[in-house]
């Protein structure tokens, strides 16, 4: 029971620290509104931060040297990414692509042209999203109903996805269409990558409650794409998938965003009944609840640290950890609120406590329940492959895909 | 970085849970159910005071093993798995480390060796009814090296050798070593809602005592003990917590309704994986505890609230979760599953609620906050 890095943990970690420290970009001109997510100005710097981390060989540090990674280890890629969030550097834009995407292109397609598309994705020179899900499907994966079609050596694909992260300013996607509408319906998927500027692609942003534009809707109207584009067998698309979902919900449980510290500091300026909100003991309690699974996501992460220290792979225990991380950020921003009474209501970064960030995070919150598997889905994994309870029963699993009941 | 037990730490527990499954089955924690006068079964004790663990984590010095606290602590989770009806947490976790942090040379070299060697039971008498116990509400009064006062409930009061008592005096709280077996003490079973664990309640009139530390810094002293005490009670939360939810779970595998596993409905996979979560949350808030525990850590009383928090909310969820997957059965006095639920209480009152540890919580945390806003 030691926090303890081996020394050559600990001198890379004091190594990427001073590093980071000389090397970080200058945010400071940027307005709050500027420094979000998906902002253009936002994303100019992480595109930036990308192309010098791979240059000093601290981006995609497992990854070895052909594809443009560091041939490092798992545990020196987790000490780069605390290092990071360390420093207040936390960029989504090349997470989908290089977390998720690539190493499933990597590891299902031979293709050279194709693979040449890595190491500058690994520099930051190119975007990747994800296209997956699909209006009818949610978190029925499988239930994918846009059609690939072969053409002699090219694929004629017709369709739409939705929830796309990212792809209003990607260059590049990951597709799962179905090839083959008359096995069951895991049966007949494969999956293809594609230029997002490929003619028939069109990308429409969609608004979120937060008022955020991350998501999208993409239509693929008479898509080609030569054969040479596949991501694995023909027909094997669930396999590519399950890699890629992996790897998301294993990088999902990191724990990142307002924390307890920034609830007690709103506690402590905030009035309330007989003095500041701090002192009343009913917030008091909630607070003590609240920061018991703060500190498990974040303790939970030096067991997932340990485990890669002994080379071994983080197993779906890890789906506890999201899970607890976007039920305690809508919690911790419904309290928050709750704590500002009328002041609440406003989100004007101008006007609002921490520049409307707590109000931000409200609106975010429940899509943080959702995005990479459901907090219903995440108890699935729990409950079947950690508690080893039955799978759900599964009317449509040995139904050709084509006579599948659907509704709307 | 090893945030998890090490391989040699590992071994001990899987031995500790052999042994306890071969010498402390559920017939023996049923046996001390159905036995409320004795509280505890003596010859387990005797058992596990012959293996040497009430010495785990006591020096060598005093007779003990001196493993260390991290050992103590995977002791306590197998403890708490099998639910073993003994004053262990008495004796161990609070009469002894009372000891270790305040006792006088001639009080740890009398008392430790005996308990590390399994032959004398100790507790620590500090309730006097319901409520909070405040400065102000502790009538036990210390002078001229005499006790007078009664305390209830106090955990395996029956069966301790000896006691060490919250008491005021002029100088202020403080604590006071009892020989329960001297003259002034008298002592009476007091029916609880665990059975297992003996509670009594102790009068004391003009008994003789001797401070324990300085007289007026008890609570100081009491709150380091039972941070040490909360620590090791979340291990033995978390194991009974464990063992809790593993019960629903091979139930909801056997149990078929409406032509299916139970454990195939959602609303019961759920309501499983929700239990999981919370002993996650405990696991991982128990082990940061040993950590600072057995580092003596500046972070230890924060850990410390923390661990109990999250070990007692864990235990009372997992235990009750799994009377409620049992259904009727398990509702029954011959089912096993009202041994956890009685047991989740019993942990998570005797140290004080998990309300008033909340409140220390948020005392700690605000403290935390200071400190680090004091730093450059």
């Amino acid at each position: 029971m030691n926090f303890d890095e081996s020394p050559e943990e600990a001198a890379y970690r004091a190594k990427v620290r001073a590093w980071i420290a000389e090397n970080a970009p200058d945010m400071s001109g940027l307005t709050a509104t500027e420094r979000r997510q998906w902002h253009d100005k936002h994303k100019d710097v992480a595109r930036v931060w990308q192309a010098t981390k791979a240059a000093a060989g601290y981006a995609c540090i497992s990854w070895s040297p052909e594809w443009g990674g560091a041939g490092g280890t798992a545990i020196e890629e987790a000490i780069f990414g605390q290092e990071e969030l360390r420093a207040g550097l936390q960029f989504n834009y090349f997470r989908t692509g290089l977390d998720m995407l690539l190493p499933a292109l990597m590891e299902h397609n031979k293709d050279e042209a194709s693979l040449a598309r890595v190491p500058s994705a690994v520099r930051g020179e190119e975007i990747w999203c994800q296209l997956f899900s699909e209006p009818a499907s949610g978190s029925d994966s499988a239930g994918v109903r846009c059609a690939a079609v072969r053409d002699g050596d090219s694929w004629v694909i017709n369709g739409q996805k939705v929830w796309n992260s990212g792809a209003q300013i990607a260059d590049y996607g990951m597709l799962v269409a179905r090839t083959n509408p008359d096995v069951p319906k895991h049966k007949g998927l494969t999956v293809f990558w594609l230029d997002m500027k490929t003619p028939g692609v069109e990308v429409r942003p969609i608004r979120m409650m937060s008022g955020d534009n991350e998501l999208n809707e993409v239509f693929l109207t008479d898509v080609r794409l030569p054969d040479s584009q596949r991501v694995g067998e023909e027909g094997g698309g669930w396999k590519v998938i399950i890699t890629t979902l992996m790897n998301e919900r294993a990088s999902l449980g990191s724990g990142t965003g307002l924390n307890w510290r920034d609830i007690i500091a709103l506690a402590a300026e905030t009035p309330s009944f007989d003095g500041p909100a701090i002192e009343d003991p009913a917030f008091r309690e909630w607070l003590a609840d609240l920061y018991v699974d703060a500190e498990a996501i974040r303790l939970l992460s030096f067991r997932t640290l340990t485990s890669l220290s002994k080379g071994a792979t983080p197993g779906p225990e890890g789906s506890a950890g999201k899970l607890l991380w976007s039920n305690l950020a809508q919690n911790l921003t419904d309290k928050a609120l709750d704590l500002l009474d009328h002041a609440g209501l406003m989100d004007d970064p101008d006007e609002a406590t921490m520049n409307g960030a707590f109000q931000h995070r409200f609106l975010w919150a429940p899509g943080l329940r959702l995005g990479g598997g459901t907090d219903e889905i995440m108890k699935n994994i729990i409950a079947e492959r950690v508690l080893g309870l039955p799978g759900d029963i599964r009317v449509d699993k040995n139904v050709p895909f084509r006579e599948i009941p659907n509704g709307r | 970085m090893n945030f998890d037990y090490t391989d040699e730490q590992k071994a001990l527990k899987d031995e500790a849970r052999r042994f306890l499954a071969a010498v402390s089955p559920l017939t023996v924690v049923r046996a001390a159910l159905d036995n409320p006068a004795e509280g505890y079964d003596k010859a387990l004790w005797a058992r596990i005071g012959e293996q040497g663990w009430c010495g785990a984590a006591i020096p060598e010095e005093f007779d003990g093993i001196g493993m260390g606290y991290v050992e103590l602590c995977a002791l306590a989770e197998e403890l708490g798995r099998s639910l073993a009806p003994v004053p262990f947490a008495s004796t161990v976790y609070q009469f002894a480390e009372a000891l270790l942090l305040a006792g006088s040379p001639e009080q740890k070299a009398e008392l430790l060796p005996q308990v590390a060697g399994g032959s004398l039971i100790g507790t620590l008498a500090v309730s006097e009814g319901p409520g909070v116990l405040a400065p102000d509400r502790i009538a036990t009064r210390f002078a001229d090296n005499k006790l007078t006062g009664v305390k209830l409930p106090v955990t395996d009061g029956l069966a301790a050798d000896r006691a060490i008592v919250l008491a005021q005096s002029d100088r202020g709280p403080g604590l006071y070593l009892v020989d329960l077996t001297s003259e002034g003490v008298e002592r009476s079973l007091v029916s609880t809602i665990d059975p297992t664990r003996g509670e009594a309640q102790i009068t004391f009139a003009n008994a003789p005592a001797q401070p324990l530390g300085t007289p007026g810094e008890g609570l100081t002293l009491l709150s380091r003990i039972q941070d040490r005490a909360a620590i090791l009670v979340a291990f033995e939360q978390l194991g009974g917590a464990d063992r809790a939810l593993e019960m629903a779970r091979d139930y909801a595998l056997e149990r078929y309704a409406f032509g299916r596993p139970i454990g195939s409905y959602q609303a019961i996979k759920h309501k499983l994986a929700d239990v999981f979560i919370r002993n996650e949350v405990a696991r991982a808030n128990a082990y940061y505890g040993a950590w600072a525990l057995s580092t003596d850590a500046p972070e230890l009383p924060l850990a410390a609230a923390a661990a109990r928090v999250a070990g007692s909310n864990a235990y009372l969820l997992a235990s009750r979760e799994n009377i409620q997957t049992h259904g009727g059965i398990g509702f029954t006095w011959e089912a096993d599953c009202h041994f956890f639920y009685r047991r989740a209480r019993h942990l998570g009152l005797i140290l004080g609620a998990p309300r008033d540890w909340k409140r220390r919580l948020a005392d700690r945390l605000e403290q935390r906050v200071a400190l680090e806003g004091q730093q450059p």
